[in-house]
């Protein structure tokens, strides 16, 4: 059955089709529509799935699963990777029971990733964790079977790196027919040989490890996912091209434009290699291109491969092709014209130098009501930290107001930070804003710090009832969890009390008087203190109106 | 048009509708028996910034990515967001463009950005589809409907008028089939 999918709505069926039967993630762009499309289809199809609190718990949850026999799909963007670290590198050393599929999805060119322009391809080597890399949604959903595969057979966790061009592109796919299975309940045998890490076993389950990456590097030397598409003519120039995930699309685009005839080995499986495969295609060649997106890491695994293989072959890859942004057939017409010396002219594109539209907080969206106002009454020199989230707009015009902006929770384990080194008797106010959904995935434990060792940050917690950015999805202050069962409405207040915040306010910020006297009144205190502003999205309250009007 | 790559550009505001109407037309495109690939953003950009999402249909499709000065037609749901990719169109490309403006702080002029794309030398088309959906439908959400159906009665798109019905039917829940039926015909017959 032939369909148009997304990237991620196609790793969705070879998910199901592949019998997965318990899912869980956080909700970050490019992977977010995974976890979305279970929440709404989990039910029918026998499937269990949520939204854990980060990808921490998510992992977590994932791994008691696995190793109670179900097949687990685990969907996060890449920033979730260093997340969930921690508990990912020692997963490799146990090992896996029921096969589990990790989504990390990277964000080449920053689209919607604000920290870093991350190549999360390099989790593979640090964990010795098998990676496959898709290149389109029909490769999504190949390799998402083929990751359940090589997980079952080798009890081992398989991280399925998608990028933005692949996993929010649509095309057609070629599907199988769903079939939904019964549930199957879960049977935890105890095992501790296989999932405790801990010495001087943690020595001899790495010597394991070792050796299934040295079965699974044979696996990938026959899958199908590591392929040479060029017929035997094309040697005649010498030249060969590797390419790997995405980057394969905008090499088969460029050949096609500069009417080259190249072989190309496209590399489906970054981590393990498949050396041997590598080492044949590259033997005959006088020169060779590696076309990949970011940092070069298989250029350099190239490069030892051929030491041996091919002294003389000359190697090209990031001295003709950026490490920086997302790649496109313009650029490697680039970097192939300069390799096979051919002339080609890029497009000129011309500069009107217009002003540039960039995101901004939607019409009715309560952060106006907050941000704009505690500039304007926040002493001189007051340091306002963001956060992720809906609330990093504030970093853009108009509001242009935060002095930091890092990763999920750090606006509060900053601000403490800066009041310690600074010292009391400077008395500078530091004001970190982040929102509901930020709060429970890691702000908590900032906020814990600045209790322990006692500094007094003013902490805005933006409520606006729900996990808005990515798309509205639920987290635990909402009362409702992602299959849209009724769930315990965590209070933000009644933690951060729990917790020894003394001075806590919670209110609406429309109320611009009492924001205003809080925040004055806040700012004096020698202790944290937290307002909860809490409004509801603009765009979900008009999405529920219009719900009530229907029924 | 077998064996050429159709490259459309769909760009506009973050919240206009720019990728309800892809995903019509990616299946418009299927129903025509094109392979078809596009690409589209989410997240951060789709809040009320540009946004820029690719089509491309033809008998087989490589890459989802349109490359610069290659693109056919540019379908634009606001003015400076049209004179925007005149930055990167080429000789061939025709713009499409939504008489419509969102302006921001900073933001050019409504006059300035016509005066602009007048002056392009590019076959262009600048149609009120947000005002006619807003006074004839009461709705301008589907001024992307309204240009699609402008886009396939000139010639600007080679897809037949039957087989965007036929995605309609395919795609758009039930109650909202008629609203996107009416303002593609408004597009078309006007």
């Amino acid at each position: 059955m032939k369909k148009i999918l997304l990237g991620n709505e196609a790793i969705v069926r070879a998910a199901l089709a592949s019998g997965v039967s318990y899912v869980t993630g956080y909700p970050g762009c490019p992977s977010a529509e995974i976890g979305d499309e279970f929440g709404k289809i989990a039910k029918e199809n026998g499937v269990y799935a949520e939204y854990a609190t980060n990808e921490k718990t998510a992992l977590e949850s994932a791994i008691g699963a696995s190793f109670s026999g179900l097949k687990v799909l685990v969907n996060m963007k890449s920033f979730g990777i260093n997340v969930c670290s921690d508990v990912l590198l020692p997963l490799a050393y146990t090992g896996t029971k029921g096969g589990m599929v990790i989504v990390v999805a990277d964000d080449p060119s920053c689209w919607s990733s604000a920290q870093s322009e991350q190549n999360s391809r390099m989790y593979a080597y640090l964990g010795h964790i098998p990676m496959l890399e898709p290149a389109d949604p029909q490769e999504c959903y190949d390799f998402t079977k083929i990751g359940f595969e090589i997980s079952e057979k080798f009890n081992m966790p398989v991280i399925l790196r998608t990028v933005t061009r692949c996993a929010h592109q649509r095309a057609v796919v070629e599907v199988d027919e769903p079939h939904s299975v019964e549930t199957p309940r879960g049977d935890f045998v105890k095992n501790p040989h296989q999932y405790s890490t801990m010495p001087p076993r943690t020595l001899e389950m790495k010597k394991e490890l070792l050796e299934k990456i040295k079965k699974i590097q044979a696996y990938a030397e026959k899958s199908k996912i590591n392929k040479i598409v060029g017929l035997p003519k094309s040697y005649n120039l010498k030249v060969g091209i590797i390419a790997s995930g995405v980057a394969g699309l905008h090499v088969m685009e460029a050949l096609e434009e500069l009417k080259l005839d190249l072989p190309v080995l496209q590399l489906g499986s970054f981590y393990p290699l498949p050396k041997e495969k590598i080492i044949k295609f590259i033997k005959p060649l006088k020169k060779v291109l590696v076309v990949e997106e970011l940092e070069g890491y298989v250029e350099k695994e190239i490069a030892v491969l051929a030491k041996d293989a091919n002294a003389k072959m000359e190697i090209f890859g990031k001295n003709v092709l950026p490490i920086i942004g997302e790649l496109s057939a313009e650029k490697v017409c680039g970097a192939l014209s300069k390799v096979v010396g051919m002339k080609f002219a890029e497009f000129k594109t011309k500069n009107l130098n217009l002003p540039k539209r960039t995101a901004r907080l939607c019409e009715g969206c309560p952060y106006w009501y907050i941000l704009p106002t505690i500039k304007r009454i926040a002493p001189e020199g007051t340091i306002f930290g963001g956060d992720i989230g809906c609330n990093m707009i504030g970093a853009l015009p108009p509001h242009s107001m935060y002095d930091y902006l890092f990763c999920m929770g750090a606006s509060i384990g900053v601000a403490h930070g800066i009041l310690k080194a600074e010292g009391p008797e400077r008395s500078r106010k530091v004001i970190s804003f982040m929102g509901d959904g930020t709060f429970f995935h890691s702000g908590i434990a900032g906020m814990v710090n600045a209790v322990y060792n006692k500094s007094n940050p003013l902490m805005i917690v933006m409520d606006n009832r729900i996990t808005a950015m990515t798309g509205h999805q639920p987290n635990p202050g909402m009362g409702k969890n992602l299959m849209g069962e009724e769930a315990p409405e965590l209070s933000i207040e009644e933690i951060a009390k729990a917790c020894g915040v003394k001075n806590i306010k919670v209110l609406d910020p429309i109320n611009q008087k009492e924001l205003e006297d809080v925040v004055k009144e806040f700012l004096e205190k020698e202790e944290i203190s937290l307002i909860v502003c809490k409004k509801i999205c603009a765009l979900l309250l008009k999405k529920q109106t219009a719900e009530k009007h229907d029924q | 048009m077998t064996n050429k790559i159709f490259n459309l550009i769909i760009n506009g505001v973050g919240g206009q509708g720019v990728i309800t109407l892809l995903i019509l037309i990616d299946q418009v495109a299927m129903n025509e028996g094109y392979d078809v690939r596009s690409s589209e953003l989410h997240g951060l950009s789709q809040r009320g910034g540009s946004v820029e999402t690719h089509i491309r249909f033809g008998k087989k499709v490589n890459s989802p990515l349109i490359a610069n000065g290659k693109a056919d037609l540019i379908l634009s749901l606001e003015i400076l967001e049209g004179l925007r990719e005149t930055e990167k169109s080429g000789k061939q490309t025709k713009f499409l463009v939504n008489d419509y403006f969102l302006p921001f702080l900073g933001s050019l002029t409504a006059e300035e950005i016509k005066k602009q794309l007048g002056l392009i030398k590019n076959e262009t088309y600048i149609i009120p589809a947000s005002k006619d959906c807003k006074e004839k439908l009461q709705n301008e959400i589907v001024c992307t409907l309204y240009s699609l159906g402008y886009a396939v009665a000139k010639n600007l798109i080679p897809m037949k008028k039957e087989s965007v019905l036929k995605a309609i039917d395919q795609m758009v829940p039930e109650k909202y089939k008629e609203l996107n039926i009416n303002a593609f015909n408004l597009g078309y017959g006007s």
